[in-house]
């Protein structure tokens, strides 16, 4: 078990090493001049190649990766050029918050996706499942920008029942401020008992996250349907009737168990997935995180920003994967040989 | 970007290619894939209407760059069923040419996907050893990009233009069908027959012409249909933040991008393109994921 | 070739009424008819073997028999009876009930039978929960069954893919035995076992009708297996019982060519053309 655990981890750093010479080189093709966006608009041509040594840019390109992937190993992710501070330290400040959007998202995406795709898998062929498979490829084939749009449009500028954007409502930092702890706004209120920026951050997230639920709730539901279709059929189940378990029972209680780990699977996979369509959600929502800091750093030419946001969603996406592989060998003694 | 296949949906690695007699069945495979059945009618609505468009559009040159100062922002009427735009364009006209643009990347994308991840995938698992090792860390790096984050920074390094909005999903897109590819690849190439034509001393492009890649093919297939709807949200969606196709072309990211301004007073700039995006990527998974459930390789074997 | 003199009542059985009385089963999908069965009778504390090939519809009727067939998508008609009352046709809440309760069933891969994610202790309580045990019977009916089949009670903290073919078919047993099951029926529970194992459980299967009365419906393709184990045997062909009687008459005098054909082709220890 040890062998496989070492040698994935070393295949995921090798992946990692990859993606960080991928994403650095990528960057340096980003026009604009990263030492003149640092020195300033009004900068005098002195001024910005003193910037161009400071930043390390007159070095050669190899010498200018290898000295970014070992600040990357110790925590140096350079200096954002528009904030002017540690880029991991803007990233470590912006992330919790969109962690937390994509999070409730997934709440979202397994509550209606299992219940979903087990009614599909139990009443197979007949209207609840094609329904039920209906609203699946409807969320998976949604464009979240317009769906964002149109929730804003229907919840906030039709019914007026929802709030159109924020966090929360932007008054409460006068009358009811909130003390940061993990810089997610809705655990935060939560752990400083602060109930009137609780219930208002949670009405602020319902909509961001619907948006971001549907693609994964999509998945969700045919992941479930398909493993419980593929777990009816096998011999336990068989057996699971022969005792006199109801047809009910004989999914919620024992086929659906079957589906947890290939939903868990997807979870992570998809958790990736949902944190870049933050990007997307929140700059539409006006939400703070990791995506809006993304979209300035994109605007700002930010290089070392694009570069640092990047790299920790693809560390995700690795992490997760790496997750994934080692939570399954653990289920399943087979595969460690593999 | 497709996710991992379902279990049920896993199309087996010892997948063989298209049996003979498919076309017969067609009408009976309709009727017990409803699905599949709106699926396909759907792409072909929006083929039809595509093809069409310069015949069935009211407005054809509000499609161009036209603009009517006096009839901006007009909310839908029996003149104008889906309204008029900031500039007075005809939303419907705009929206049926837009229907051009879509299936149109997606199809490019995909073209360029194969032409460059099948032969690496093909190579990795024929061959195997280090070209394997090589190629699968290449498609591990890529992969570690979720699609739209590296389509992003691609195309915030171009210059705004369809083209380029087709080469930067391309790049994120290639390593998917290289990964697929490679484990078919590999299992046929484990085959004995394949072993026993080696040894004859055929030469490697014969094999991988005639044996290796149409045994290869089928979960390809399936995974292109699968992909034309992703590939057209990403593609909306780089658009949309203006990094794909410029105005005057009737885009539909463009257009909901265009209308989000003006969206509180006037709805019908956003809904109906965005609408048509919702319609065009769902008739194409539902035609995917219908394709996946017929030409499923355990399905035909238990036949 | 349907019929038979109704055989005298073992010692134990206590009614003329058979345990599962069988009458004008027909079981079809669609238009394709594939069990069609005049009459077959287990008695109490008997043990009936229903003897085919595969595609003899012994195992449809094996399911039509704890009213499963349906799930299949098969049309069953006509009378199945247990201890007098009719089960074709019963509403399906009765049916849960006496599934498990009072018919058992045991299938040809035991390990596979079994939920791979529960442990066995676990799938034993809530089987027993099911049928009314409270949350104090049910450890203490489940050991006694454990020590009925020989397991030790160490096997309920496993996995299904722990235990041996053998241990999990006693598994099964012994599930049967918890819930006080009257009929068990066997759907080529041997087949998949080593001979030495399969002589455990056919020993096994005849404790128990000798200590608790239990019937049992062995179905197998095996004859020389039923020899063994059953008092009489329905040979089934295509659908049909085309033979019934006792085990020793049947086997040794076949009537029926097709009943011929199988005990000939049985192979013998010692009747073969190798060389001594």
């Amino acid at each position: 078990m040890t062998r496989f655990l070492v040698r994935r981890l070393a295949l995921a750093a090798l992946v990692v090493v990859g993606v960080v010479i991928l994403t650095f080189v990528v960057a340096r093709v980003v026009p604009g001049d990263p030492a003149s966006t640092w020195a300033g608009p009004r900068a005098r041509p002195e001024q910005v190649e003193a910037a161009r040594r400071d930043l390390g840019l007159d070095r050669p390109l190899p010498v200018q990766i290898a000295k970014y992937v070992g600040g990357v190993a110790t925590g140096d992710w350079g200096l954002s050029l528009r904030t002017r501070r540690p880029v991991l330290e803007d990233i470590a400040q912006r992330a919790p918050a969109s962690i937390e959007l994509v999070t409730a998202a997934m709440l979202l995406a397994l509550a209606v996706g299992i219940p979903l795709g087990l009614v599909a898998a139990r009443w197979r062929g007949r209207s609840p499942d094609v329904l039920s498979r209906l609203v699946s490829v409807v969320g998976v084939s949604m464009p979240s920008f317009w769906l964002a749009i149109v929730l804003q449009l229907v919840f906030f500028q039709w019914l007026n029942l929802l709030p159109v954007a924020g966090s929360y409502d932007p008054d409460l930092d006068y009358t009811s401020p909130l003390r940061s702890v993990t810089n997610m706004p809705i655990l935060d209120a939560l752990l400083t008992g602060n109930w009137t920026v609780f219930t208002s951050a949670l009405t602020h997230v319902i909509l961001p996250a619907v948006v971001i639920a549907a693609y994964p709730a999509g998945v969700i539901t045919r992941m479930v349907r398909a493993s419980v279709l593929d777990t009816i059929g096998e011999d336990h189940i068989r057996m699971v009737r022969a005792l006199g378990f109801p047809e009910r029972s004989v999914f919620t209680r024992f086929a659906l168990r079957h589906a947890w780990s290939p939903v868990v699977a997807l979870l992570a996979l998809v958790f990736a997935y949902a944190l870049v369509n933050t990007f997307l959600v929140e700059a539409i929502f006006n939400r703070p995180g990791l995506g809006s800091y993304a979209a300035s750093a994109i605007g700002a030419l930010d290089t070392p920003a694009i570069v640092g946001v990047t790299l920790f969603v693809a560390l995700v996406y690795v992490l997760g994967n790496l997750v994934v592989d080692v939570v399954q060998a653990m289920i399943d003694p087979r595969i460690r040989v593999a | 970007m497709a996710v991992a296949p379902a279990p049920a949906e896993t199309v087996a690695l010892e997948g063989g290619s298209l049996p003979p007699g498919r076309l017969a069945g067609v009408r009976r495979v309709a009727r017990r894939n409803p699905l599949l059945a709106v699926g396909a009618s759907m792409c072909l609505v929006i083929v039809v209407l595509a093809v069409l468009a310069p015949v069935i559009a009211p407005f054809p040159d509000d499609a161009g760059s036209a603009t009517h100062a006096l009839e901006t922002l007009e909310s839908p009427s029996a003149a104008h069923p889906f309204g008029t735009d900031q500039v007075g364009r005809d939303v419907l006209s705009r929206v049926l040419y837009g229907a051009r643009i879509s299936p149109l990347i997606a199809l490019l994308v995909l073209v360029i996907a194969c032409a460059v991840g099948l032969p690496l995938g093909i190579a990795a698992g024929y061959f195997g050893g280090w070209v394997d090792d090589v190629i699968m860390r290449v498609t591990d790096v890529f992969l570690a990009f979720p699609a739209l984050l590296l389509a992003l920074a691609f195309a915030a390094v171009m210059r705004p233009s369809i083209t380029n909005t087709v080469i930067a999903i391309a790049v994120t897109w290639w390593p998917w069908y290289a990964r697929i590819v490679r484990g078919q690849a590999a299992s046929v190439a484990a085959r004995p027959y394949i072993e026993s034509a080696r040894a004859m001393g055929i030469p490697h492009r014969r094999i991988l012409l005639r044996h290796v890649l149409p045994n290869s093919i089928t979960p390809v297939i399936v995974q292109v249909s699968l992909d034309v709807g992703g590939v057209i949200l990403t593609a909306s969606a780089l658009s949309f933040l203006g990094l794909g196709a410029q105005d005057p072309t009737p885009d539909w990211g463009l257009m909901v991008s265009q209308g989000q301004a003006f969206f509180t007073t006037h709805w019908w700039l956003v809904t109906f393109p965005g609408a048509a995006i919702l319609f065009t990527a769902v008739a194409f998974n539902l035609l995917g994921d219908g394709l996946r459930d017929v030409l499923d390789p355990r399905r035909v074997l238990t036949r | 070739m349907n019929g038979e003199p109704t055989p005298a009542p073992r010692p134990g059985a206590t009614s003329a009424e058979p345990k599962l009385a069988v009458r004008d089963l027909r079981i079809a999908f669609g238009a394709r008819r594939v069990v069609d069965i005049e009459r077959v009778d287990v008695g109490a504390g008997e043990i009936v073997g229903l003897a085919g090939e595969s595609g003899s519809g012994k195992s449809m009727t094996a399911l039509a028999v704890l009213c499963l067939a349906s799930t299949l998508g098969a049309s069953v008609d006509g009378s199945i009876r247990l201890a007098g009352e009719e089960l074709v046709g019963a509403p399906e809440s009765r049916m849960r009930s006496i599934r498990g309760g009072r018919i058992a069933m045991i299938f040809q891969s035991p390990v596979s039978a079994l939920d791979p994610l529960l442990r066995v202790g676990d799938l034993f309580e809530r089987a027993l929960r099911l049928h009314g045990a409270s949350r104090r019977e049910a450890p203490e009916r489940t050991a006694a069954a454990l020590r009925e089949v020989l397991l030790s009670p160490d096997l309920l903290s496993r996995h299904p893919h722990e235990l041996s073919g053998g241990q999990a078919q006693r598994v099964a047993i012994a599930m049967a035995l918890a819930l006080r099951s009257e009929l068990l029926v066997a759907d080529e529970p041997t087949s998949a076992l080593d001979v030495t194992v399969q002589a455990e459980i056919l020993d096994l299967l005849r404790r128990l009708r000798e200590d608790a009365g239990m019937s049992v419906l062995f179905i197998s393709h095996d004859l020389a297996v039923m020899a063994e184990l059953c008092d009489r045997i329905a040979v089934m062909e295509r659908g049909r019982v085309v033979e019934v009687g006792p085990t020793a008459r049947v086997l040794a005098r076949p009537g029926h060519d097709y009943t011929r054909r199988l005990v000939a082709a049985v192979p013998k220890i010692g009747a073969g053309t190798a060389p001594r």
